[in-house]
């Protein structure tokens, strides 16, 4: 049986230190002259005491417990987990990068604000928009901006509308961030094929529409073919369309959110242009908007002049700022040096090949599981394991027991159309033998299904701890380390 | 031939063969659906592909466009701070089981990320006094924006009052937060570079949901903040403190002021300034809060075999679960921004931290003294200052900053934009990187210019 982990807080010993600095070189006064004693900290400060080298197995320790994509295959569903190049960390860490205040004099960053500009010009161009603001600092946060976006686009038409729609596919943070700038949301129900209910979108559409927030294609991997026609109907009420782009590497240099009809748009640069994902975060959400939205985008923008770049502040329209600075500078060097190294031709091949992994994989696994949308996907496909769940076994389940297997299993339980959902999304860096390992994998566990479900209902068996018990976490919460817990 | 071939480990080969199997002729068939007219016919119009060797040569030279913090000394501060990082942050964060997993939703191979998580939530805990918190936010100004929105929700109020001695980029952001919920913002005026509490009675209503404070305030004043919180408590209203986390090391902690919310900005503790992002925004708040609390939370429980384990919890607050009536739509965090302060408030340790927290408020005073002491520079604020103060500058501060880049020096943040009534002024932070030598080099520079 593995042992548990200590915590950093169960190291060390009182009087150790994992670092040195320098002592004063100047005249030191007495902390209480500095300080009065009414201000200074009355509590002990208690923080690890570790030497370096306690911290450094202490975290090996833990890295030795955890998954990335560079440990194995991430199929994992709307989240694009492709390999991440090392190029980009190498260009990244320079000083000329890493160590810029954002609030240097203009003409001390012209690197800098010349690679956001760069950085906008490629987007542009592979979104079909007019301008982009890097500020948002991941997903979400760009839907918020993009949305805040829209709210203001109507009110300076004196146009207040209250509604939103999004698909009953979409991922929660469409009506999330909606829900966040005031608006009611309204769900948009998918029809037989898996796209947009083309008949219940003309009934819930009106004046009272502010927009319609769409993934294309969608979650369930399959494009809204559609598009041009919904696109039509929102704008003839005088709604705007929302694009949220974290399936974009499906579709990069076959066709463009911009050309289709979107008016705003967000990117994802830790899944679309391969920046890592750091374990949560810090990611990248651009926002890039057409012409007639380009007045309200968040200050600064970076501009090019007659003596250098520089930024402008002077937007009298703006929606303000939505990040303390400018997002999230050191990714969006990451996934320019990836677009560099791409160009077109490379962006258009990485789209093509992670359609066809998916297409494979799925054309595939339909004969073990059930695939509910028979057509030909783009980047993602979602499986139901709702035949297994007959037998006890769910998709959860099914994820626990691929992790015995060495890979990462796909999302579960999203979209939430799908009974018992697996979502898959293999990406363009992974091999065949890859994708015929992984299917070897899901199809030996539906043997086991059927002749030892058992098996996979106790899954994972050979993990540094077994299956966690999530009620017992949020029955009753320990966010954070108190001493050994009561026995209770 | 085509970009990033080496990222791309099909062959045409593989290829042929797999559109076989799914009975497909051509990878445009896959592309079928698309409407013709949005198809693009002639691929994105973007500069030929760069080699690996190009393409870094190219980065370094857009990087050297640059003056960087190593190689000229800068002073600003205004939430984002030039401390020393030890190298085993870079060291240990740089292992790519942490930066090249997505977020820990399979908790049994994600124990790594789940337990320090667990422990950066316990260290923002024992630094700030309170009782919970969680695993990040984008940066200090979206915390103190969530921390508002927080507010409004636990009183079920629509008025948040915020001290204009708050850093302004982070009231901006602030203000467009609550503008999109209609809820209102008022401002607590100054009084010589503090919050003027004298006027505190008086704005809070039955309708204020929090009081916003900042310590050490904008101008690195840290602010006489004693019976505050019972003043708002009365009104009903919650008090929530956005505070420098170094700053914790010796000053009175945000329990201690008794905050119910505590915010900040994360990036000092061991991240690179990196042009303002990544940054880390930390998000701490009493127990009585806890479902209150925007984002990612990490939570011990135990296995099947009563092993200790961690896992995501309290999951019904968030987007993927509650859609629209989530706390917050936030998702992806700043999780290796977090790793990287757990890692270098461990190697610092208590007393590393406060020999770091003790270099900036001797450095930062032996400054202060020498500046002001020269014609024309003077202290604007009386008041007991960490890291950083404001000057008041014989010319424009813009004009001075470019005189002080012309001596391979940055200077400090020209307050004119923000706080014009105090005319030209200067907001200087010192830390603990920069030398007496250095020092003393800023100062001659400053001598006699005007």
């Amino acid at each position: 049986m593995r042992k548990e982990q200590a915590l950093l807080f169960e190291l060390g010993a009182p009087g150790r230190r994992g670092c040195s600095l320098p002592q004063p070189d100047l005249p030191v006064k007495p902390l209480d002259e500095l300080l009065p004693p009414e201000r200074q900290r009355k509590s002990a400060l208690k923080l690890p005491e570790v030497s370096e080298g306690e911290l450094v197995r202490h975290y090996t320790a833990l890295s030795t417990r955890n998954y990335g994509v560079d440990s194995g295959f991430y199929p994992l569903g709307s989240c694009t987990m492709k390999y991440n190049p090392k190029v980009n960390e190498e260009a990244a860490r320079q000083p000329g990068f890493a160590f810029l205040h954002p609030c240097q004099p203009a003409e001390s960053v012209q690197g800098a604000l010349e690679l956001f500009y760069r950085t906008e010009s490629y987007l542009k161009e592979i979104t079909g928009m007019d301008r982009v603001t890097f500020q948002p600092a991941a997903g979400a946060h760009g839907e918020l901006t993009g949305m805040m976006l829209i709210r203001a686009y109507h009110s300076s038409r004196n146009d207040q509308r209250k509604i939103v729609l999004a698909p009953d596919s979409s991922h929660g943070t469409n009506p999330a961030s909606a829900a966040m700038t005031g608006y009611k949301i309204k769900e948009l129900p998918s029809d037989e094929r898996g796209l947009v209910d083309l008949k219940a979108l003309r009934e819930l559409l009106n004046e009272e529409v502010a927009a319609l927030m769409l993934t294309n294609p969608n979650t369930l991997g399959l494009f809204e073919e559609d598009i041009l026609e919904i696109a039509a109907l929102v704008h003839d009420v005088g709604g705007l369309l929302y694009y949220d782009g974290a399936n974009l590497n499906a579709i990069m240099g076959h066709a463009r959110p911009g050309d289709m009809g979107f008016d705003v748009v967000h990117l994802n640069l830790h899944k679309t242009f391969a920046t890592p994902h750091g374990g949560g975060g810090p990611g990248s959400g651009p926002v890039g908007v057409k012409e007639h939205l380009a007045p309200f985008l968040p200050v600064p923008l970076v501009e090019k002049g007659e003596s250098g770049y520089y930024w402008k502040d002077d937007l009298p329209l703006s929606i303000g700022k939505i990040h303390g600075f400018y997002g999230n500078f050191g990714v969006v060097v990451k996934a320019y040096i990836y677009l560099v190294m791409m160009g077109a031709a490379g962006l258009r091949q990485a789209a093509a090949d992670a359609v066809l992994n998916a297409n494979y994989l799925m054309e595939r696994l339909k004969r073990s599981y059930t695939l509910p949308y028979d057509r030909r996907c783009k980047h993602e496909f979602v499986l139901s394991a709702r035949e297994q769940k007959k037998k006890g076994v769910s998709a959860g389940d099914i994820a626990k027991a691929l992790l015995d297997y060495g890979f990462h299993p796909p999302t579960v339980y999203f979209p939430l159309i799908v009974e018992e959902a697996l979502m898959v999304e293999p990406t363009e860096t992974e091999s065949k033998k890859t994708l015929d390992r992984f299917a070897e994998a899901l199809e030996e566990i539906a043997r086991l299904v059927e002749e030892d479900p058992e098996h996979v209902t106790t899954a994972p068996h050979t993990t540094p701890v077994g299956r966690l018990d999530e009620v017992r976490a949020a029955r009753k919460p320990r966010v954070c380390w108190e001493g050994d817990e009561k026995s209770d | 031939m085509s970009g990033g071939r080496h990222y791309l480990p099909l062959t045409d080969a593989e290829r042929q063969e797999m559109l076989a199997a799914i009975g497909a002729d051509s990878v445009e068939q896959l592309y079928d659906e698309l409407p013709p007219a949005i198809r693009l016919k002639d691929g994105l119009k973007l500069p030929p592909p760069l080699s690996e060797m190009e393409a870094l040569a190219h980065l370094s030279e857009l990087a050297v466009k640059n003056r960087h913090l190593r190689e000229y000394p800068c002073y600003l501060g205004a939430g984002v701070y030039d401390h020393f990082i030890p190298s085993v942050v870079q060291y240990l964060t740089g292992r790519s089981e942490f930066s090249t997993a997505y977020t820990p939703y399979q908790a049994e191979i994600s124990q790594g990320l789940l337990q320090s998580i667990f422990e950066y939530q316990t260290l923002i805990c024992r630094l700030t006094g309170m009782e919970a918190a969680n695993a990040s936010l984008y940066d200090g100004a979206t915390s103190l924006a969530e921390a508002a929105v927080a507010s409004c929700g636990a009183t079920r109020r629509r008025k948040v009052l915020v001290s204009r001695a708050v850093n302004p980029y982070y009231r901006q952001v602030l203000q467009s937060y609550l503008q999109a919920r209609e809820f209102q913002l008022e401002e607590l005026p100054l009084l010589k570079g503090e919050t003027d509490y004298a006027r505190l009675e008086m704005m809070l209503d039955d309708e204020t949901a929090a009081l916003l404070l900042q310590q050490p305030n904008f101008f690195g004043l840290l602010e006489e903040m004693e019976g505050v919180a019972e003043v708002a408590h009365r009104h009903g209203a919650l008090l929530v403190l956005s505070v420098d986390p170094i700053s914790l090391a010796l000053c009175r902690t945000p329990a201690e002021y008794d905050a119910d919310i505590v915010t900040g900005e994360g990036q000092a503790l061991g991240n690179p300034p990196s042009f303002g992002g990544p940054l880390l925004g930390f998000f701490a708040a009493r127990q009585k809060l806890l479902r209150r609390i925007p984002g990612r939370i990490v939570g011990e429980t135990r296995d099947n075999q009563g092993r200790r384990g961690f896992v995501l919890t309290l999951q019904t607050r968030e987007q993927h679960i509650r859609r629209e009536r989530a706390t917050s739509n936030i998702c992806s965090n700043q999780a290796l921004n977090a790793l990287a302060a757990a890692v270098y408030l461990a190697a610092l340790g208590p007393a590393g931290l406060r020999e770091v927290a003790g270099l900036c408020l001797q450095k930062a005073a032996y400054a202060r003294e020498k500046i002001t002491a020269l014609d024309g520079f003077e202290q604007a604020f009386p008041g007991v200052h960490f890291k950083e103060f404001a000057v008041r500058l014989p010319g424009t501060g813009e004009r001075l900053n470019r005189h002080l880049l012309e001596h391979k020096i940055i200077g400090g943040l020209d307050l004119q934009p923000y706080y014009p009534e105090l005319g030209p002024a200067m907001l200087f932070c010192v830390t603990e990187t920069k030398s007496r030598a250095q020092i003393d080099a800023l100062v001659r520079a400053l001598e006699g210019w005007s």
